[in-house]
């Protein structure tokens, strides 16, 4: 079965129909896309599939990575969280890290990218490419893939010198946007039915990992999987969970995650995750490697519950995927989860570790409630976030640009 | 059959030197001389960076943006991911009952019809209005900041032909089940702005058989398309044309699941 024939079996025959026809009318266009790392974290995972299906359309589409030394990562951590409103201080040095780990990338890619038809960059990593690529041809998107509504100011005015220049920008939601002098597109992403983390596993593979992490199939399980980020609260899941725990005893609590290539902090927050836990046994840190996509989607499947308290968040990924998989989910108020979950439909929102004890609390107790709203954000997924969708989306876009900001292109004939 | 008469559709790609919202007659592609040519659609959503933080912002706001706006918090929703709203199906409801939470107001809004609208400069008044008779009796509460602005977004469609032209009603029905949201939208929904009368294309086109479809024309007619996902649209639509026709319904994916 070709890759679009089983894109068809998940999504519908039409969807893929409808994505032949829209590839047809950028086809052979060259698209390069830039990140800085091809494993560990939701971009990496949405390029790793979203290239190959943009090839199966028809589009020339090429996917390379900017990397650098630790001074690199430390500083774009630094953008990443100041982006996401913290007060961080970068020093010069660690600037200089930045721009030269760009003019190493740029020596290596600018033939490609000063060639290609449309370049996305995404997010800040990579964004001093365009400055580099004096011959550029084609059309530069920068896809920010955080929320940067409240950036921390001297951070930011450095970053939107960066950013000038370019064509367009993608975010993932208006409200994460920042004016920019360029089109601000609007595409939330995806998740991939086909991938490890997304496709279906048998009842034995489940039961496997289950027994591997030593869980209990008889008692209820609560899961967040995301990295191991101040961001993602998990120490809040904790205590979420402490305040469940005296109502529900059988109560179990998985924090699954791992640290990505390009974010320094990872272990500093994995360490305060551990003394919280305090050793209970039934709070289960899993530190696993960025491949352990078959492990996630199997603990995703075993769940009663999933749970993604973040303080901030982009879009929230780890809630489609825990909707995909039937999952009811528990989520903070923040960011592109508010897209996702609808109480009493899709899971519920929540503001604090009390209302998400409350709502695990509520969910357990309901355990109809709870498959009819796993059977909901099912379709809610498949209606809406599929990786098909953010395709027909980017393909508009390419579509788009080729046509300056007229309301309506018509391409008949 | 032949070509002739009338022309049939509009269209509302702006010409330069007029208001984006004017229509512009032109002969529609699926002519009665001609087999139905099926087109698709998709949309792209564009931030405009303006926001309302209150609903005095928002009455303020709505009389200045561009018509596109209005275009996509009405008819966007059906071609975006959200969560299908069960009971508002325009943006400008939906941010009232959940920001402003004033009920009285959110129902006027959601009552306003797009449809009923032969220019979206009509359907700005109308959203105007609706926020205005509200805005007399709500006083201080009209400048209560609300958690979450409203975002006005504009979008880019792009109109494309599928290659696929039906040339008798029937394979219409037999298609349906499978055709793409963008198509259902384009042809059931779209249209109403491009055709004379508010009608959808498929009606159009089966006109131009005379009386013989007239109650097949008068059951679409009674599609109330207004609250329903397109995907339930769909469904609908495939429904009411199957049995006309008398094509057996084709197991969903849910149910083939």
């Amino acid at each position: 079965m070709s890759l679009l024939e089983q894109y068809a079996a998940v999504a519908g025959e039409e969807v893929v129909d409808q994505l032949m026809q829209l590839g047809s009318k950028v086809k052979g266009a060259r698209v390069m896309h830039v990140n800085s790392t091809k494993k560990g974290g939701g971009v990496a995972e949405i390029l790793d599939r979203l290239v190959p299906l943009m090839q199966e359309v028809g589009v020339d589409a090429e996917w390379d990575i900017i990397d650098g030394p630790e001074e690199f990562y430390e500083c774009t951590k630094g953008f990443h969280n100041a982006l996401q409103g913290q007060h961080v201080s970068i020093p010069a040095s660690r600037l200089r890290a930045y721009e030269q780990a760009n003019e190493r990338a740029a020596e290596r890619l600018r033939p490609q990218l000063e060639a290609a038809d449309f370049v996305f960059i995404h997010d800040p990593q990579p964004a001093r490419l365009l400055a580099l690529c004096p011959g550029r041809k084609g059309k530069w998107i920068w896809r920010c893939h955080i929320d940067i509504s409240r950036p921390f100011l001297p951070v930011w005015k450095y970053l939107r010198r960066v950013l000038a220049g370019y064509d367009a920008s993608i975010f993932s939601l208006s409200d994460f946007a920042q004016p920019l002098p360029f089109p601000l597109y609007l595409i939330p992403p995806s998740i991939d039915p086909l991938s490890d983390k997304n496709r279906e596993l048998t009842r034995q593979e489940v039961e496997a990992v289950v027994s591997e992490f030593d869980l209990d199939p008889d008692r209820p399980m609560v899961l967040q999987v995301s990295r191991f980020d101040r961001f993602k609260d998990p120490v809040g899941v904790i205590e979420a969970y402490r305040f469940a725990k005296p109502y529900v005893p059988g109560l179990q609590l998985v924090l699954a995650g791992g640290t990505a290539s390009d974010d320094p902090e990872g272990e500093v927050v994995l360490r305060e995750v551990q003394i919280a836990a305090e050793e209970d046994p039934d709070i289960h840190i899993l530190l696993l490697p960025p491949d352990a996509h078959r492990t996630i989607n199997a603990l995703q499947r075993a769940a009663t519950i999933v749970i993604q308290k973040s303080l901030r968040e982009g879009f929230g990924l780890t809630v489609t995927e825990g909707l995909w998989k039937g999952k009811p989910v528990v989520g903070g108020n923040t960011g592109g989860i508010r897209l996702q979950v609808v109480n009493h439909h899709t899971g519920f929102l929540v503001s604090s570790p009390e209302g998400a004890a409350l709502r695990i609390r509520y969910l357990l107790k309901n355990a109809v409630e709870r498959q009819e709203m796993g059977k909901k954000a099912r379709a809610f997924v498949r209606e809406n976030f599929l990786l098909t969708r953010q395709l027909r989306e980017y393909l508009t876009l390419l579509v788009g640009l080729g046509h300056g900001q007229t309301e309506r292109i018509e391409l008949l004939g | 059959m032949q070509t002739t008469g009338p022309a049939l559709g509009v269209s509302t790609t702006p010409e330069p030197a007029t208001p984006a919202t004017q229509v512009r007659v032109e002969p529609l592609p699926q002519d009665a001389a001609q087999p139905f040519a099926l087109r698709d659609c998709a949309l792209i959503a564009i931030a405009t960076g303006v926001r309302a933080h209150n609903l005095k912002e928002l009455q303020d706001r709505v009389q200045g943006i561009e018509p596109g706006c209005l275009y996509y918090h009405f008819w966007g929703g059906l071609l975006r991911p959200r969560f299908d709203d069960p009971e508002y199906r325009n943006d400008f409801a939906i941010w009232v009952r959940n920001e402003v939470h004033d009920e009285e107001l959110a129902e006027r809004l959601a009552s306003v019809d797009p449809t009923q609208h032969e220019t979206l400069e009509g359907l700005r008044e109308a959203v105007a209005e609706a926020i205005e008779s509200r805005l007399e009796v709500m006083e201080a509460a009209a400048w209560q900041r609300t958690q979450s602005p409203f975002h006005f977004v504009r979008s880019q469609i792009a109109v494309f032909d599928t290659g696929q032209l039906l040339n008798q009603p029937s394979q219409l029905a037999e298609c349906l089940p499978r055709l793409s949201l963008g198509s259902v939208f384009y042809h059931f929904i779209d249209a109403r702005r491009r055709v004379p009368e508010h009608l959808d294309d498929f009606r159009v086109w089966l006109q131009h058989w005379g009386a013989r479809y007239a109650d097949l024309c008068d059951r679409l007619a009674e599609v109330d398309y207004y609250f329903v996902s397109l995907a339930d649209l769909r469904k609908e639509l495939a429904q009411i044309l199957g049995e006309y026709f008398e094509i057996p319904p084709r197991a969903s994916r849910e149910e083939v699941a």
